[in-house]
This record gives structure tokens, sequence and C-alpha cells, in this order.
């Protein structure tokens, strides 16, 4: 096995080119548990913590480009007024040594149903950058870049360099299913976020199908029910309805971790409760 | 592959090192530092912690090689000499030990608390923990003993 560690990111791109068979590496709370027990044995490591754009974020036309090494605990200090949901989403990831090495860009690398960004990046209509030595940059809205259980729209010769997030504008909600408070792989996870500015809403459902993935025909319904000019009280059947509806979309199984039934009624629980706080948020907002 | 970095403020060097080894291997089994344990590999029990560039982190989901040229501080490297760190002396004082197997990461995991926050909330202390697993103690004599090198930090 060799060990690659690019300094710049047009190196680090060169090397993912000449070495398909290398496994990019940042914070290592995934790729270093798959190495420890043995379930992984790659040609080589890619190392990509010695890149200083991966590390970085920036605002340009209210749309934060978060850099791919960015940790989550610099999500939770820096841009939890910014993107409130990632940042909801970014405190419930494993414990403070995990979250102070684990990436967003490592998240969405790893593709896992569970990670706990994918849902609030889901609801947030996020894209992710990523680029390649021989064809450049492009963009993947985050809705296509799942395409099946840890698998990604990724070429071998590409590597994650951002994702693109809008800045809130309206509330937004995590919630997860777990035993405990820390260290915990998700059960069910859903994330909301309520566009005002125009009408709609957006949601992602976690550890419930193959991908992570969005409750579509839910937020069609919930955003032409909801009472956005007058924003008064939601009424309970809507917020129900809306539970009922986002269970619908997900494709759950049994596991170790919980059975699909569980999956489904935690689902139809979480959606009503964040739609609940977060319409109470944007009414005490106006 | 070789390997230099700072340990515990000394320069040290590791030659040989396998591509996909963990810095904690790395520490325990080529440097003689067995402070950190070696338990879950996987992050889930913390008994690893070390400082890396300051920052509280598991040394098994650290590759080697990621750590060439940082700063390691592991639990042996908090001690002024002979002298405990009064949060070594406070575990010690708290009964914050018994099998001693979860000890040095929750001592590094609470000396990064109180270097932050002098004077830390209970929900602050359980929050700072959560990544820390001990089998023996109940926590409580452990949450005692955070209290108490609080206290001491604050008189001093």
């Amino acid at each position: 096995m060799d060990f690659l560690q690019p300094s710049s990111w047009d190196d680090a791109l060169a090397v993912r080119a000449e070495r398909p068979d290398a496994l990019p590496i940042a914070g290592g709370t995934d790729v270093m548990v798959e190495l420890n027990f043995d379930r992984r044995r790659p040609g080589a490591l890619l190392d990509l913590t010695r890149i200083p754009e991966l590390r970085e974020w920036s605002v340009a036309d209210e749309v934060v480009r978060l850099g791919a090494g960015v940790p989550y605990a610099r999500v939770i200090t820096e841009l939890g007024n910014r993107l409130p949901g990632l940042a909801m989403a970014a405190r419930t990831v494993g414990s403070p040594q995990i979250r102070v090495r684990g990436t967003v860009g490592g998240n969405l690398g790893s593709a896992s149903p569970a990670g706990d960004a994918h849902p609030p990046l889901l609801a947030a209509g996020a894209e992710v950058e990523v680029a390649s030595a021989a064809r450049g940059t492009r963009r993947i809205p985050v809705a296509e870049f799942f395409t099946g259980v840890k698998r990604n729209a990724l070429e071998p010769d590409e590597l994650i360099a951002a994702v693109h997030v809008r800045t809130a504008r309206g509330p937004q909600q995590f919630c997860k299913v777990g035993t405990r408070n820390a260290m915990v792989i998700s059960v069910s996870a859903f994330a909301l976020a309520l566009h005002p500015d125009r009408q709609a809403v957006g949601t992602g459902i976690g550890s419930a199908a193959p991908t992570p993935r969005r409750a579509a025909e839910a937020e069609e319904f919930l955003a032409g029910e909801l009472d956005w000019a007058t924003r008064g009280p939601l009424p309970e059947g809507l917020a129900r309805a809306f539970g009922e509806r986002v269970a619908a979309a997900a494709a759950p199984i049994d596991d170790v971790r919980g059975t699909a039934a569980y999956r489904r009624h935690s689902l139809t629980v979480l959606a009503r409760r964040a739609v609940t706080w977060a319409w109470d948020d944007l009414r005490r907002a106006a | 592959m070789r390997v230099t970095t700072t340990v515990n403020g000394t320069e040290r060097t590791a030659d040989d090192v396998w591509p996909g080894e963990s810095l904690l291997h790395l520490l325990r089994e080529r440097l003689g530092l067995p402070g950190a344990k070696n338990a879950c590999e996987q992050g889930e029990c913390g008994s690893c912690t070390v400082y890396l560039d300051g920052e509280p982190v598991c040394a098994c989901l650290v590759a080697a090689g990621q750590a060439i040229g940082r700063k390691v501080t592991t639990v042996e490297g908090l001690a002024a000499g002979q002298a405990l760190h009064p949060v070594q002396e406070a575990f010690v004082e708290a009964g914050a030990v018994q099998c001693g197997f979860c000890t040095p990461g929750l001592v590094v995991a609470a000396h990064d608390l109180l270097a932050r926050v002098p004077e830390p909330s209970d929900p602050e202390i359980r929050e700072a923990l959560a990544g820390n697993l001990c089998r023996c103690t109940g926590y409580e004599k452990i949450l005692d003993a955070v209290r108490l090198a609080a206290r001491r930090q604050a008189a001093r």
C-alpha cells in the first residue's frame, strides 16, 4: 500500500487520475475503521488533509461553497446561522473527537444511507462540486449524487471539491432517532427546510431507503397546503398528513438497528414534529 | 514509509510504517507510548484520545501518515515531570479510576474541556465526555473528578 499526500488540489486530481486504486481519506472516521478491521485493502491511501483549499468555505450570491474538508465542528461554530439544518445534523454526529475530524465531503464520499449530513443537504437542494484533472469541474444535485448503498456518482478519476448550499431563507429542522444522544448511527433521520421566499418545502430522509432521498410528493403537498400568506396556526391534521406522506416515500429494511415498520412509523413522527417546530419558528419570525 | 512527528514536544521518527497504520499503533507499538489505549479501533470508545495539533482526536482513526509534521500530545505529555496534572490528580482523588482502561482517554478529553471551558456546567461536561466509554464507574465519579479539577483550576 502507498501513502499519497498531495499538498495542492491540482496535485490531488493528478494523483487521483493516475491511481484509481487509491482510497481518498480525509478525517478517517470511516476509512480507518475499514482498514483497522481488515475490511478493505486499497492499493493506496490518498490523504486529502494537506490541501488548504478543501478546508475553506466562502459565500457568493447567498450560496455557501463549503470545502469538502471542513470538519463538522467548524460547520457548527461557523455556519450555524447560514446553514442551520446542516449544523443541527452536524451536532448529532458521533462525539467531539469525531466532529473535529469528520467532514461533509467524507460523508458524501462514503455515501452511507445513514450519513447525517445527507438529509439536510437534500432538504436545502445542495449541489456537490466534483472535479477531475481531465474534465475539470462539474456540479451534481445532491438528490442525484447517491446511486446506491454506499455508492455515489463520482467517476473513478474524480474527487469531491465542495458542496454548494443556499443560505437558509427560512426555518430548517433535523431530527434523528437512535439509542442515545451521542455516538449513534441513526435508525431513521429526517430534515426539513421551509423556503418561504418561493413558498416551497425541502425534505431529506436518512437511514430508511437504500440511499438518502427526498420525499418529493410530501414536499409538494405541504407547500400547497401551508398558509404562507397569513402564517396562521398549523392544523394538526396537516402535520399528520405530511408525516404519513414522508413515511410513504421511504423504502426501509429490517436490520440490526431497527425494523422497517419502526422506521416508517418514526418518520411519521419526526416529520410531524419537524414541520410543527419549523412552522412555529416561521410564525415567530413574522 | 518514514513518519516524523512531534510527540509530547520531542521530534520522533519511525521507519517502515505500514501506510494503512493508525496513529494509535504508531504511538503504542513503535514509539513506546502505551498511554492511549487500544480498545474499539472504530472511534466509539474514546480510550485512544490524544491531541493532534491541539484538538482531541481518536488516534485509531488518524492514519499515521496524516500525523507527519504535526504535533501530538498524549496522556504521557500532560504531567510536568513526576507531578500529576491537576486533572489526573482529581481523577485519582475522586475515585474516577477503577480498571483504568478508559482513564487516559477521559483525562485527555477532560483536559481539553477545562482548557476551553474553565467552569463547565454538567451538561457541558457530559457533552464533552460523550465520546468516552467507561464500563466500571457509572460515570458519576468521573463527573466528580471534572468538577473537582475545575474548582481547583479556578482557585489558582
